[in-house]
């Protein structure tokens, strides 16, 4: 562990009485609480930080804040660790590990490093001209690899991540001067008001400088406004958040870091970060602006800083971000920078400003402590291995001198932080006078205040903000306010092109820049795809403005006639983790279970997602594979019974005078003929006339339907209904009832089924004549309320026992044990579905898909209904009606040992001639049976064909899809 | 993410509703001929710019509504009840039709 | 002269500043008239335009972009190409334009970076295997290159993938097309418009078209533009995202509704998955760049839109379902979300041929999947200009079948979204 040379001995918002210990690249150092890991490397003469993406050229700080390009790091260890994150934006905590990333073996010898010993050769787009022989991938491998920065864990993210929902009537985005001074007006006038800060203190631009703002130096109206927030009836302060998104109707996403790695490590409760979404009346913008860096040869090398940067290190933080100072501008806040630097102990040698004109008042009070300034000059190189000891100064005449230095701190200027205002739809006009794009015109409840509306002034952010907020009296005012002088032209490069950096992040250059120009790619946006030039992961927050500058001086445009870009969603990156919020683990999609689920857990079932349902598969006994489970249970349907739950089976009643008429129009059968008591199986078709789901409706009563859906149908179909009836025959005067949960389904099936259900006890007179298939009735089973259907998809017996949900597990038990002597076997879905099979009734999603009719299924009487249904008209279109189309049959494969597989085709002399959608080995049968869809359907029974597997050809014969029980002599006994 | 004011249940975000697409489609009889009901299954209303379409707040009351939205700016500039002909066009007050392909 | 590009000639311009290099293409004016004009300067329209010049010899065409080219959904999709659709028709239209892709770079003297890493699509349940055996088995007699995978094949080749039996998705299984991959996207659209500009094509960018022209028997004459009005007897509309607004302007309407589709990408990172992986049962699919980026798309926003931004529900839905999936990505941080407009069709196939004004050829409703037809919509499109006859390829496409009832719908023959 070493000290910290480069902190300095007394300032900056720290707290030097308590060290915090880091480890960064395998050594340790330490820091202070109120460092960020980048001014604790800073302080502790870490400046190589890392590699850059493409030239792997060493790199140091650039900027303070979420603007970074540079430092990016590998944060946190096994699973908790994250790739790329900024070393600007990670407060310092005890503990904290960190490496650098995109270098091999080390940052400081790094292997990849040859690529920028090659540049020349590697300039913008260079992949396009080349590695096209023999072909690409031959050299992707390569380029892969080479590519790329941090690599994520390998491990599954452990934290816990969280989300929030607000409303608010003022959002005020950044708590430096001008929202603060928002919040404060919004506060007096009692609105509810959220302020986000990304950084960990409010306070924004004065937590580095010093002013007298309404007479209190900064600190104690920092402190005032806060005070005014905790009094206000509903204002929260969020730090560490920062508003990453500006989406339509003024929401607005916020993410808000809630605990370090280490925090999560230690407490596995404790959520990372909590996502909340806002929708706010208003919003302000006052997330300040970004400084730009100017564009020389050499501005990479690590000590090259944006001045701004230098002076948050020195004045926030109490790191000298070096000895000696150069300064070079062409904007005047840079003379404070130097003013600062001086202020905190560093050595200022010279002041360089690229303007013609400076300004005189801040010149003299450089002048006054003895630093020189030299106009029209810049600088056009620098040197120093590892870190800059030296620029090279161009003066006006051509002439050139090196100044030794330490560090470099230089200022383009700056872009107001206009990211959001541009993702709320806003846009953008370029500022001339400002050498800025600004925002223009707004489409959203929404102002852009201080620095992110060009406004640099101090006072008239105050002022700009405070207004904005609501309020009318006298606006804040510093004791220090001057309007800025221009800043210098944009787009001037200084020494070998090649060599100036653009887009920090992704090695873009000034000579890519005019590259680009000259091959046509003179639009903005071919610019940024051809160069990367902001494609990063900083969406060019430092570089665009520059980029564009450049791209207009090589086109002969101006910058405003050159334009700009949209920016995009998120401010920042986002872990995906943040985005799925609580939808993690058993909340991501949760799985619904039954109401006997208990009973099946009991009872051993193998498990599985139906639909989102957790259903039985089947319930294996020790030594049982799967087919043989499925084999007993369907066995024991045939033999005895079986008990199967279908409680998710849709359920919707349909009451009201006009209730049949309108399932006349819903189903492509007639269900106004049934009667009351009776059930019919029914089709529903979508207005393409493809079958949307089947079922059964049974006639509770006159005015009152039971329409039964598939499992996956319940909600789609309710749904569907209620859209046919509130948009297109609100005049029926009827009501649609869901009540699929409501009501727990046991299904009692196979020849002992009634002996069964008699012994549990009913009132129901259970006789075959009294109680036909395809009836209903009610009653009490076991001394419960009860709902009988006596419909079959097994093609046995079956009594269908409905009854409210929170009694299956009473009837589940109290027909198990009736049916001990007969038996009974709980039954999962393969067995459900061999039995359906055999007896060739439709499963719809399974032996139809979204183009199946029912022509198709051999229901051709549906033409020939009278009234009206939904779907009807397209039946009659003529690809519906040809006789071409693949139809419903069944497979008999040769060997009868085989079950053909699900999927195979049947061989057609162009292809493909249809399908097998259902099969298995019938046990009662013994041999396999099959379901698909075959060109020309049941004018094809009889004929034989080859069936396709994935393994080989199986020689098969087209059937009836009906296998077992043809007469139905099981289903009506 | 839209703010959609429910008539019945008031300003909700668009996450409690689901969109049903252009309103004021007129479900023509069987009649039709094959192009004609093509048209009503498959044409569609597709403007840039204000878009009349139904919506149903399905995570709320479960009443089927309309909408004129602007489809660049997304802005919403009425919300009318079903069966009503939209605001500032001329038209017969008919239904949209329930095809939901 | 147009500067070929190689190796060497990197080589040589390395060494002298890269000062030789030429402009891609020219800035013509537009002229008065052409043999066809192409709406659209995206991958479609200028491909069209290319073969039209190349394979046709028609080369006094050109190409209206209302912005850059390439500004469309060329520029803002997630770069999968691949062939393994379910019915013949869009397997022969869509393999057909794979293997264009493998020869495209060379053709077009332009490294478009296709890389064949294989697209696995992934079944969830029994009824998704079964779902997906039958695929398989069409792609096979489709003549389309596809491959069962194994659960253990699937953690092999994928092994940030949770195919633990407790996931909320197990797999169970899935299939691969080995030839599936991506290429890169703007690289397809500046190749093709290198190389049509050098067969004499006018590339007119900031060229939006206002109207369409129609003489007095209702053939198409030209079109009315923002630099002025410009004549053909052959236009051909190939722009993605507004079809529907040009056909408005022609006259007739288009079974066409527009939605936002989001994508995303992530910070860079060093390979962690070496393929592309399409899960069914939560709609979402990621790829890798060679950058290093994560590449996630997803599904459509749930409304029209036209405003090239996607809503934050959609995209919560998407990345979470891929933070679930792949539980090493949650710390993986996205850097950019952004939408194009696609053109939906009921059937999610495109339309392609004639459209019912005399000399107007449409080229659009790809949907989600334009970006991996690019040279097979060039190609058919380019055919019918130039002998007013369909290319067999794209007959079954034609904006007929709607009324006739004869929808090529992959989705509803499998629930395999695009």
């Amino acid at each position: 562990m070493t000290g910290q040379p480069f902190r300095s001995a007394t300032g900056g918002r720290i707290d030097r009485s308590r060290t915090l210990r880091f480890r960064f690249g395998g050594r340790d150092y330490v820091g202070h609480p109120g460092d960020t890991l980048a001014s604790a490397l800073l302080a502790n003469g870490v400046r190589l930080l890392g590699r850059s993406f493409k030239y792997h050229r060493p790199r140091g700080l650039l900027a303070a804040g979420v603007e970074e390009p540079n430092a990016l790091v590998q944060l946190g260890e096994g699973a908790r660790v994250t790739p790329n994150v900024r070393a600007t934006e990670v407060p310092l905590y005890e503990g904290l590990v960190a490496s650098s990333v995109n270098c091999w073996p080390s940052a400081r010898f790094d292997i990849g490093a040859v690529n920028d010993l090659l540049h020349r050769f590697l300039a913008a787009g260079f992949y396009y001209k080349t590695f096209m022989w023999p072909n690409w991938h031959l050299y992707e491998g390569f380029v892969r690899r080479a590519a790329g920065l941090g690599r994520p864990s390998r491990e599954a993210d452990p934290d816990r991540y969280v989300t929030r929902n607000a409303h608010c009537d003022l959002l005020v985005v950044g708590a430096g001067p001008a929202g603060l001074a928002a919040a404060r007006a919004a506060a007096e006038r009692g609105e509810r008001i959220i302020l986000v800060e990304q950084d960990m203190a409010i306070g924004g631009s004065l937590l580095h400088d010093n002013n007298i703002i309404d007479g209190l130096d900064q600190d104690a109206w920092i402190a005032g406004v806060r005070a005014a927030l905790d009094e206000a009836p509903d204002a929260r302060i969020l730090t560490r958040t920062t508003a990453v998104g500006y989406f339509d109707h003024n929401a607005l996403a916020l993410v808000e870091a809630l605990g370090s790695e280490v925090d999560c490590a230690a407490t596995p409760d404790r959520p990372r970060f909590r996502l909340w979404q806002v929708r706010a009346a208003r919003v302000v913008l006052a997330t300040g602006a970004i400084e730009r860096p100017l564009v020389f040869a050499g501005n990479d090398r690590p000590g090259v800083m944006l001045a701004g940067a230098a002076r948050t290190y020195a004045a926030r933080f109490g790191v000298l971000p070096g000895k000696r100072a150069l300064v070079v501008t062409n904007d005047d806040e840079a003379y404070r920078v130097a003013e600062a630097l001086i202020a905190a102990g560093m050595e200022v040698a010279e002041l360089i400003d690229l303007r013609a004109t400076v300004p005189a008042d801040l010149a003299a009070r450089l002048a006054a402590h003895g630093v020189a300034m030299t106009r029209n000059a810049t600088v056009d190189a620098t040197r120093g291995r590892g870190h800059i000891r030296a620029a090279r100064i161009r003066l006006p005449g051509g002439a050139t001198r090196w100044v030794r230095c330490d560090c470099l701190a230089m200022s383009g200027g700056f872009s107001p932080a206009v990211h959001l205002f541009s993702q709320s739809g806003g846009t953008l006009r370029f500022d001339e006078q400002r050498a800025a794009f600004v925002p223009e015109r707004s489409v959203q409840p929404e102002v852009s205040v201080g620095g992110a509306a060009g406004d640099f002034d101090l006072t008239s952010a105050l002022a700009s903000g405070y207004r904005a907020g609501g309020g009318t009296g006298a606006a804040p005012s510093a004791s220090q306010s001057r309007q800025p002088s221009p800043p210098g032209p944009l787009g001037q490069v200084a020494g070998d092109p090649s060599r100036a950096f653009v887009d920090y992040q992704n090695d873009v250059t000034a000579a890519d820049v005019a590259l680009a120009a000259r091959e046509s790619f003179r639009s903005v946006e071919h610019l940024k795809r051809y160069t990367t030039l902001g494609m990063a992961p900083d969406q060019g927050k430092t570089s665009n403005v520059n980029g564009l500058a450049l791209l207009a001086g090589a086109t002969a445009r101006t910058i405003a006639e050159t334009g700009t870009t949209r920016f995009r969603f998120p401010y920042t990156p986002l872990p995906l983790s943040v985005m799925a919020g609580w939808r993690r683990g058993d909340l991501f999609r949760p799985v619904r279970f039954m109401p006997g689920h208990g009973r099946h857990v009991t009872a051993g079932a193998l498990f599985e997602d139906f639909g989102g349902w957790q259903r039985p598969a089947c319930y294996p006994r020790a030594g049982e594979d799967r087919h043989a489970a499925e084999q007993r249970e369907a066995l024991a349907v045939r033999q005895g019974a079986g008990l199967f739950e279908g409680s998710p089976l849709g359920k919707i009643e349909i009451v009201g005078p006009d209730a049949a008429r309108f399932l006349d129009r819903i189903y492509a059968n007639t269900m106004s003929t049934l009667q009351p008591g009776k059930v019919r199986y029914g089709l529903m078709l979508s207005e393409i006339g493809a079958i949307i789901d089947d079922g059964v409706c049974a006639r509770l009563a006159e005015d009152r339907f039971l329409v039964c859906t598939s499992s996956g149908g319940a909600a789609r179909i309710s749904a569907w209904l209620e859209e046919w009836h509130q948009c297109e025959w609100p005049d029926l005067d009827l009501v649609i009832a869901p009540v699929t949960s409501a009501w727990g389904v046991l299904t009692l099936s196979g020849p002992a089924a009634r002996a069964i259900l008699s012994a549990v006890g009913t009132d129901i007179n259970l006789a075959a004549d009294a109680f036909p298939h395809m009836s209903w009735r009610q009653g009490l089973v076991g001394g419960m309320a009860a709902r009988i259907l006596r419909v079959s998809y097994t093609g046995d017996l079956s009594y269908e026992i409905n009854v409210p949900a929170s009694r299956v597990p009473e009837l589940w038990d109290r027909l198990m044990a009736a049916g001990a002597g007969h038996g009974i076997a709980p039954v999962g879905i393969d067995a459900w579905m061999l039995l359906r099979t055999e007896k060739g009734y439709l499963h719809i999603g399974a032996d139809t898909d979204g183009t199946t009719t029912p022509l198709d299924v051999g229901w051709p009487q549906v033409l020939r209904k009278k009234s009206d249904f939904i779907g009807k008209r397209s039946l009659f279109l003529p690809e519906n009606l040809s006789e071409d189309r693949l139809a419903f049959v069944g497979f008999a494969s040769d060997d009868p040992a085989i079950a053909l597989p699900i999927g195979a085709h049947v061989l057609g002399p162009d292809g493909s001639d249809g399908y097998v959608t259902s099969s298995g080995f019938s046990p009662t049968l013994g041999h396999g049976v099959a379901l698909g869809l075959i060109r020309g359907g049941a004018a094809r029974v009889g004929e034989r064909v080859v069936v396709r597997g994935l393994d080989g050809d199986l020689p098969a014969r087209v059937t009836s899809p009906v296998h077992f029980d043809a007469q139905g002599e099981r289903l009506n006994g | 993410m839209l703010l959609i004011s429910c008539p019945h249940c008031g300003p909700r975000d668009e996450v409690e509703f689901s969109c049903g697409g252009q309103s004021h489609i007129v479900r023509p009889p069987e009649s039709a001929s094959d192009a004609e009901w093509a048209a009503y299954l498959f044409d569609r209303d597709n403007p840039r710019g204000v878009h009349r379409e139904r919506w149903v707040h399905d995570h709320g009351c479960g009443q089927w509504f309309n909408i004129a939205r602007d489809t660049v700016t997304h802005t919403i500039s009425a919300v009318y009840p079903m069966g009503e002909s939209a605001p500032g066009i001329a038209g017969t007050g008919m239904v949209g039709t329930g095809a939901s392909l | 002269m147009r500067r070929l590009y190689s190796g060497w000639q990197l080589l040589r311009e390395g060494l002298r500043g890269q000062r030789g290099w030429t402009p891609a293409w020219r800035e013509p004016e537009p002229k008065p008239r052409y043999d066809a004009i192409i709406v659209g300067g995206g991958g479609h329209g200028l491909a069209t335009a290319y073969y039209l010049a190349r394979t046709h010899g028609v080369r006094n065409v050109a190409v209206l972009e209302k912005g850059w080219i390439g500004g469309g959904n060329s520029g803002r999709n997630t770069t999968i190409v691949r062939s393994n659709y379910y019915y013949q028709p869009s397997a022969a239209l869509y393999d057909h334009a794979l293997r264009l892709y493998e020869g495209l770079s060379r053709e077009l003297n332009y490294n478009v970076m296709l890389s064949q890493r294989g697209l696995i699509t992934l079944a969830h349940s029994r009824h998704d295997l079964e779902a997906a055996t039958r695929w398989v088995g069409a792609m096979r007699l489709n003549g389309v290159d596809t491959t069962m995978l194994s659960v253990a094949n699937i953690a092999r080749r994928v092994p940030a993938l949770d195919v633990s039996p407790g996931a909320r998705y197990p797999v169970f299984g899935g299939f691969v097309q080995d030839r599936a991959g991506t290429a890169r996207h703007d690289a397809v659209v500046w190749g093709y418009a290198r190389a049509a500009d050098a067969l004499g094509v006018d590339i007119i960018q900031n060229c939006a078209v206002t109207g369409i022209l129609r003489g007095v028997d209702g053939r198409v004459t030209g079109v009315e533009t923002g630099r002025g009005r410009i004549m053909a007897d052959k236009v051909a509309l190939a722009a993605a995202g507004h079809s529907s607004v040009l056909a408005d302007m022609a006259g007739f309407r288009l079974p066409i509704s527009s939605y936002a589709l989001q994508a995303f990408v992530s910070e860079p990172l060093k390979p962690v998955i070496d393929t592309a992986v399409l899960s069914l049962a939560t709609g979402t699919y990621v790829s890798q760049s060679d950058k290093g980026g994560l590449v996630i798309g997803g599904g459509l926003d749930h409304y029209l839109s036209y405003a090239q931004r996607g809503n934050l529900p959609v995209a919560r839905s998407v990345l979470g379902a891929i933070a679930e999936q792949y539980p090493s990505f949650g710390r993986v941080r996205f850097a950019r979300q952004w939408a194009g407009i696609v053109d939906v069709v009921p059937d999610s196939s495109p339309i392609i041929g004639a459209s019912p004004v005399p000399g107007l050829y449409l080229n659009c409703g790809w949907g989600t999947g334009g970006f991996k037809a690019i040279p097979v919509g060039g190609t058919v499109l380019a055919h019918h200009l130039a002998t007013g006859e369909p290319h067999p390829l794209a007959a079954p496409f034609d904006l007929g079948r709607f009324a006739r009832g004869a929808l090529i719908d992959e989705a509803a023959a499998s629930g395999i979204a695009h």
